[in-house]
């Protein structure tokens, strides 16, 4: 492999890793915090998509579509999580696996019904449709570096709100003890149903941000479904810190794994998180007891 | 007595439809009949050991694919050789994946065994040597005729009925049940509860396996979707619409779900918004399931 080969494949592999995490914090956090097991995520992350090509239609621009598909992504977060999220507090694993693979079969659905079984492009904004060069023979288009660098700007001020504010603290109280932070007179339902939403904005987001890279097509959301699995187990449930070197792991195994071992590459990241979970049960940065 | 007397029957009129000779009944209920097998057999690491699995379709998927490997690639055929080699595939598969998932525990080992069905999954629809995403046919069947092959299922089903309810009865199955309540304690009683764990885990993996067998002898063709998450989900959903915890609760799952979707089809194309809408009702109005309408009758 060329070094400027080997150059592509890294940033590559970081960018589709910052996707990932946009994706599988939102996972991890609603269940750290929640305890609420949401297979629905994935769901999200395909209606942001959606949103963007539908959007980006009417306006005529991409950005313009992100910057209105955001809110969009917060509203369906609150009602879905009033309607749906809030009956399974009290609730055992199954009934949210269940509840929530119902939620995915009725995206779906909704997605056939609306927009129909085809492949659709979304067009890159002008302003961001050319490409840089990359060594001697290889390119890198620039909307793959602004996606990586909205990503990376993204986990930054999460980070930010999460360590400095009192949002943050009460949703750090929340991941720990649930219970202590309602017996404290925290409001935790609006707690609760502000980090979800906020959940389900980041994989919109992500969405919105990859469908002009991998085109928008019914059930895209069920394989970043998965991998956000694999990320939260190998980081570590409600670890955010887990869910952003989990990612970039998860992003580079899989980027590698198509040039190295084509054929094999979707079930490399399998074997690293199988390879991880020998070593470390509750992943790389989780509890050394299970909390919940 | 009247619960018997009422699994007697059915069982009884199940085994008459063969007489019939119908082609769509035999066909349907068929399958119908296999999905009762899946989902029992789950239901004794969901319902009764408090595992939840979602590696299902695996085991199932890769019998079937076994079967077909076999009949293709060598030319074995024969029932008395390729049943026990492919459940013991699929046996030992649980024991593989089994042994690694239950490293982890509660949510962790649901998304363990996510995981590694989709893995399994990404290994068939990737590789074109093994049919890729379109699948394979099964050139020639080990039963064969639909009649002998609905005989075939509805002897599997009774059997592993019987089986499983033998071995929910036996000190092993309380032992299992003793883990869904309180595995702490269970452990402090001196079980070796991982191994107990496993080896439930097994079992259900290698009567899963039955299923894929089934299936595959029933319909001569397997693909990659039969191995996916969202087939080990539907396992799930049967065990649940049914009621985990009893033996005919997901059996009864099975039959109406097969129902639902083949009728749900002719009157509409969303017939997946259906089955939703149902899971999603289940889960919030009924957790017990159908069988939780059943006040007092045994529950194995």
């Amino acid at each position: 492999m060329s070094l400027s080969l080997f150059a592509l494949q890294v940033v590559n592999g970081v960018e589709y890793g910052l996707l990932l995490f946009l994706v599988a914090s939102g996972l991890t956090l609603v269940f750290g915090v929640l305890g609420v097991l949401n297979f629905a995520h994935g769901s999200f992350y395909m209606l942001g998509a959606y949103l963007a090509f539908w959007l980006s239609q009417r306006t005529g621009s991409l950005l313009l579509a992100i910057l209105v598909g955001l809110p969009v992504m917060v509203v369906i977060g609150l009602v879905v999580e009033r309607l749906a999220i809030a009956r399974l507090y009290a609730r055992d694993h199954l009934s949210q696996v269940l509840l929530t693979y119902g939620l995915v079969l009725l995206f779906n659905e909704l997605q056939r019904g609306l927009f129909g079984n085809d492949v659709h492009g979304v067009a890159t904004p002008k302003a961001l449709a050319w490409t840089m060069p990359l060594g001697e023979a290889q390119t890198w288009p620039a909307w793959r570096a602004f996606t990586a660098l909205a990503c990376i700007c993204v986990a930054a001020g999460m980070r930010q709100v999460i360590l400095k504010t009192r949002f943050g603290m009460r949703v750090r109280a929340g991941a720990s003890n649930a219970e202590m932070v309602e017996a404290l007179g925290i409001d935790v339902r609006k707690l609760f149903a502000t980090l979800f939403s906020a959940g389900t904005a980041l994989a919109g987001f992500a969405g919105m941000l990859a469908a002009p890279l991998t085109t928008v097509y019914p059930g895209m959301g069920e394989g970043v479904l998965i991998l956000s699995f694999v990320v939260v187990v190998i980081g570590g449930i409600g670890s955010i810190k887990g869910a952003f070197v989990g990612a970039l792991l998860v992003g580079l195994a899989d980027t590698f794994g198509k040039v190295l071992l084509p054929g094999f590459a979707s079930a490399m990241v399998y074997a690293v998180m199988a390879a991880v979970l020998l070593w470390r049960p509750r992943g790389l940065l989780g509890p050394a007891f299970e909390g919940r | 007595m009247r619960q018997r007397l009422v699994l007697l029957v059915a069982a009884a009129a199940l085994g008459a439809v063969a007489l019939t000779g119908d082609r769509f009944w035999l066909q349907f209920l068929g399958k119908a009949m296999i999905g009762c097998i899946l989902a029992i057999s789950l239901d004794l690491l969901v319902g009764f050991t408090g595992l939840v699995s979602l590696a299902h379709s695996a085991f199932f998927g890769l019998a079937a694919y076994v079967l077909t490997g076999l009949t293709n690639g060598i030319g074995l055929t024969n029932p008395a050789a390729t049943l026990p080699i492919s459940v013991a595939c699929a046996a030992f598969a649980a024991l593989i994946i089994g042994w690694l998932s239950l490293r982890a525990t509660g949510v962790y080992f649901i998304m363990v065994t996510l995981a590694f069905t989709q893995m399994l999954f990404y290994v068939f629809n990737d590789s074109a040597a093994l049919g890729g995403s379109d699948g394979l046919y099964v050139q020639s069947r080990p039963v064969e005729g639909r009649m002998a092959a609905y005989v075939v299922i509805w002897a599997a089903l009774l059997l592993v009925y019987l089986l499983l309810s033998r071995v929910l009865r036996a000190p092993f199955g309380r032992v299992l049940e003793g883990i869904r309540g309180n595995e702490q304690r269970m452990r402090s009683l001196g079980y070796p509860t991982r191994r107990y764990k496993l080896a439930a885990f097994v079992v259900a993996g290698a009567v899963a396996g039955l299923a894929g067998y089934l299936d595959a002898t029933l319909y001569g063709f397997v693909n990659p979707a039969q191995l996916g998450w969202r087939q080990s989900g539907l396992v799930l959903v049967t065990v649940l619409l049914g009621g985990r915890g009893t033996l005919y609760g997901p059996a009864l799952g099975a039959l109406l779900l097969a129902f639902i979707e083949h009728y749900g089809a002719r009157v509409t194309d969303h017939w997946n918004a259906l089955i939703a809408a149902l899971v999603i009702a289940v889960v919030l109005f009924l957790p017990r399931g159908l069988a939780g309408l059943v006040q007092g009758a045994p529950r194995v």
